[in-house]
């Protein structure tokens, strides 16, 4: 792979705190190589900042190998960037070219409110998971691992589906900020497995209501959280979760 | 303070069960008018928190993250060890016991492998009770796979996020008690100094990261989950936010910091491209059951690696460790790296790195495939294509990581590894119970320092932060705290919450008052370059030295010239970044000390001074079979104590692997 050097334009959202207003502010970074990892370059700018007794941009980081789901940048108006299936920390500056001119945003949902720059409030994930995103197992209660077969198939299914990292892109990248596929992504893991059978109904009702309660949109079917999902989330586990909620409803004596 | 190990009287595979028939316990009523801290939520935090939350303890938890589930254990990829013997194959909780004792070079202690073995198998049925989905046979029962320093498959797996899994299910038996009320959950928030009040810790103060302010938490007993201190040397698997800054500080409270020099420096990373590199990436060991490891035969071989004829590779760790070839243990195997790169032999443009290549994994499984196709007439091209897809279903997302960082397809061409520092087995000295020297201070993940020696094998890191939650604490803090069901909750206006909270605060004035010329940045870089070159694979006496006069001067320069942008009462990342680098400086010292007065090699802790013939690490058990457990004295001033080991059962002897 040949390695070469740029010059990059930056345009990026600064914000102070929840209450200000923001702006975007451009920003000159000078020989950055193909090699660096998109957020190596805003070290870099943060550098330049901290040098010029200016205050870095905030962002949220972590692992930076593409898990921890800290990272989340709209760039060049797509979530976590221009590669598919990808995070972040894991885009790197060969996606760019000498000259170019990059937007970095943070994530744009009332349900995600701005902390400082580019660093929002994802919080509402967990209070989502505290709703039902679990099997209520104490500790010291579990019978032996493989006393429960469990059909390959289905066991595949619920690991794709637990693959999701929680990083919000699917509702950043939503026309409606909606969170279904986060919401379903975990329904559908619990739902077909043995394991979360008894609280299966339950589960996803009370998750929705969460979901609903947090001010993220309705799902309107553009696809979009599928695209620009990180790990590849199916929006098949939409339709599961739609397929639940309505088995849940149905039966479920209010 | 105490510094008694605790280890029950008795056979060593009975110690844990008449512990448990004999330990204290607290009745429901009094639980709920006891109050945990919990410091961290990776996998020893998040399963302590949600195990003693359902007991009915009330519990608050802390983590530096936006949420509990982005803790670092999340990163961990290839799998957890368990003596399920679902293979077969003739494990049990002894072989588990003795390959951990054996891995660790006979530098832990027995009692607590022991305990870790005997649990070991719980931890999976737990997780798989929590929905965490591992891979699984067509069957639909539990698949296994091998990892270093074994002759057993025991490693269960999710494809190459076991850690996330893990995490994710520990994680929601959290977040379920957060909606039940018996966990309080802090996020964002960063422990800055452990509160003690007569003699026992007490409470925690801690800094909101959105807002800048210091809070001060009361406990009745203080539990630190926060991780390794790999950091250290800047570089490194770690990430960005992972600190050793709850642990220095507990230890500068009076608990011993045990084993700080014994480092794992892992294998198969991915190599530095460049100085701007921020961190390092690791492809899991389990890529070791399939890729074989090589170096051209002849120095300074500039050819593309598929222009090498298989004659003029030198698969090297099969040639020196024929018993084991490529899984030998982590430190083996990094040794053996460094000392080809070192004699020039080393690949790519840096010339520090070796190749993993799994060309015969896809001719091989290929081959099984077309078997089970019937097809006998297919050819090589078709094998390997088939071949590629089976290793794409086992390691595609590690193989995806590899290309998006260095931009090549390694299904085409050899992987490019070298080792990167990604794990501590030092830590806070604890004793059986996972008590610290210092009263209602617990350690507990890796964090402690107790349960793999000098060098930890693969897929126990999981295991043990797992055990250390859900199996140990539960128990072992019981019986701590049924002395303590008469005590109150303290009232943080409490002289010693103010004077804590005024120290904290002090040193954070002080930080932000040096507005000198260099960044945080710049020192953490500086730090790491001195450890990596002076403390890292191979270590000697007088680099060593020299290490701890830089440091100490970096120390001075640190104190005297950084500069720290933001405000105090704000977010300010820089100014956390801060704190953490001071007290990494300050450990980074502690760990050249530990390094130096050890002069042997054992693990991960290679002395020069201290070899075979052949090279190997060469252990010294007449004069270094003890724990190193420091106490903090004063700047730069520490004494040494010592836990002597005493093995019951293994008998140490050398390592071989051959």
């Amino acid at each position: 792979m040949e390695h070469y050097n740029m010059n990059l334009t930056l345009k990026v959202w600064r914000q102070k705190n929840h209450h200000s207003a923001g702006t975007l502010e451009s920003y000159q970074v000078k020989d950055i190589s193909s090699e660096m990892s998109f957020l190596e370059m805003f070290d870099v700018l943060n550098e330049q900042l901290i040098t010029d007794g200016k205050d870095p941009i905030a962002f949220d980081h972590d692992c930076r190998e593409g898990i921890c789901g800290s990272c989340s940048m709209y760039i060049d108006g797509r979530a976590h960037g221009p590669w598919t299936k990808n995070t972040v920390c894991q885009l790197h500056m060969r996606a760019f070219k000498n000259g170019d001119t990059i937007v970095v945003e943070p994530w744009r949902s009332k349900a995600f409110p701005v902390i400082k720059d580019l660093m929002v409030n994802r919080s509402a994930f967990d209070r989502i998971i505290q709703a039902g995103g679990y099997i209520s197992v104490n500790t010291g209660n579990a019978v032996d691992a493989n006393s429960l077969p469990i059909d390959k198939k289905d066991a595949d299914n619920a690991f794709m589906a637990a693959a999701c990292i929680g990083c919000g892109a699917c509702v950043a990248a939503c026309i409606n900020s909606s969170a279904m596929l986060f919401v379903s992504a975990k329904v559908a893991q619990l739902s077909l497995l043995p394991q979360g059978q008894p609280e299966r109904e339950s589960r996803v009702l009370n998750m929705v209501a969460q979901m609903d309660k947090e001010s993220f949109g309705n799902c309107s079917n553009t696809y979009a959280c599928e695209a620009e999902c990180p790990k590849g989330i199916s929006v098949s586990n939409i339709a599961r979760l739609n397929k639940e909620y309505l088995t849940a409803g149905l039966s479920t004596e209010q | 303070m105490s510094f008694d190990s605790k280890i029950p009287t008795g056979e060593m595979n009975e110690k844990w069960n008449d512990y448990k028939g004999h330990v204290k316990l607290v009745n429901p009523a009094n639980k709920r008018k006891l109050e945990i801290i919990v410091v961290g939520t990776g996998l020893a935090g998040a399963s302590a928190a949600a195990s003693l939350g359902e007991m009915g303890y009330k519990v608050k938890a802390f983590c530096f993250q936006d949420s509990p589930r982005r803790a670092h254990s999340i990163a961990a990829q290839g799998g957890i060890n368990a003596a399920k013997n679902y293979q077969n194959d003739g494990d049990s909780v002894f072989r588990l016991f003795y390959d951990t004792v054996k891995g660790g070079d006979y530098r832990a202690r027995e009692a607590n492998v022991h305990r870790l073995a005997e649990v070991s198998s719980s931890i999976i049925d737990q997780c798989v009770a929590q929905g965490v989905p591992f891979a699984r046979e067509y069957g639909g029962l539990l698949s296994n796979r091998s990892f270093g320093g074994t002759q057993v498959q025991r490693t269960f797996y999710a494809a190459g996020q076991t850690g996330q899994q893990l995490l994710l299910g520990a994680y929601s038996a959290l977040e379920r008690q957060v909606a039940l009320g018996n966990v309080t959950m802090y996020a964002r928030h960063e422990m800055q100094d452990v509160v003690l009040i007569d003699e026992k810790a007490r409470g925690i103060i801690a800094r909101n990261l959105v807002t800048g302010e210091l809070e001060k938490h009361f406990g009745h007993a203080v539990l630190l989950c926060s991780g390794g201190y790999g950091n250290v040397f800047y570089l490194s698997t770690n990430a960005m936010g992972s600190n050793v800054t709850a642990a220095w500080k507990a230890h500068k409270k009076g608990a011993f910091f045990g084993n700080p020099c014994f480092t794992q420096i892992h294998p198969t990373c991915i190599p530095v491209s460049g100085e701007y590199q921020s961190k390092l990436t690791l492809m899991s060991e389990s890529l070791r059951n399939d890729g074989r490891i090589w170096v051209p035969k002849k120095k300074d071989d500039n050819r593309k690696a598929i222009d090498i004829q298989e004659e003029e590779r030198d698969y090297y760790l099969e040639r020196r460790y024929p018993a084991f070839g490529n899984l030998v243990p982590r430190d083996v195997a990094s040794r053996a790296a460094k000392e080809r790169c070192d004699e020039g032999y080393g690949v790519g443009t840096t010339k520090l790195a070796v190749y993993l290549d799994f060309k015969d994994a896809f001719v091989r499984y290929g081959k099984i495939e077309q078997g089970k196709q019937g097809n006998t007439t297919g050819t090589l091209e078709e094998a390997i294509k088939l071949g590629k897809a089976v290793v794409e279903e086992k390691y595609g997302n590690l193989f995806e990581m590899y290309g998006k960082i260095t931009g090549e397809n390694p299904y085409e061409m050899p992987m490019r590894i070298y080792p990167a520092v990604h794990y501590t087995m030092g830590g806070l000295w604890v004793n059986y119970e996972l008590q610290t020297t210092v009263k209602g201070l617990y350690a507990l993940g890796e964090a402690n320092f107790s349960d793999h020696g000098a060098n930890r094998l693969g897929a126990s890191a999981l295991m043990q932060g797992l055990a250390d939650g859900y199996f140990v604490i539960p128990y072992t803090l019981g019986n701590y705290l049924a002395d303590d069901i008469g005590t109150a909750n303290i009232p943080t206006s409490h002289p010693a919450f103010e004077a804590t909270e005024k120290a904290v605060s002090n040193r954070i004035d002080t930080l932000m008052n040096i507005k000198g010329t260099k960044t945080v940045e710049s020192f953490h870089k500086r730090l790491g370059k001195i450890m990596w070159e002076k403390c890292g694979m191979a270590r000697n006496a007088k680099g060593l030295q020299e290490a701890i006069t830089e440091i100490q001067e970096l120390k001075r320069e640190f104190w005297s010239d950084v500069k720290i942008s933001g405000e105090i009462k704000a977010m300010n990342p820089e100014l956390d970044k801060a704190g953490r680098v001071a007290d990494f400086i300050e450990l980074g010292e502690l760990m050249c000390k530990d390094a130096l007065e050890r002069n042997e090699s054992c693990g991960g802790h290679f002395r020069e001074e201290s070899q075979t013939d052949d090279g190997e690490a060469k252990r010294d058990d007449v004069n270094f079979s003890y724990v190193s457990a420091w106490e903090f004295r004063g700047e730069s001033n520490w004494q040494l104590n010592k836990e002597p080991l005493n093995f019951e059962i293994v008998k140490p002897s050398q390592r071989s692997y051959k």
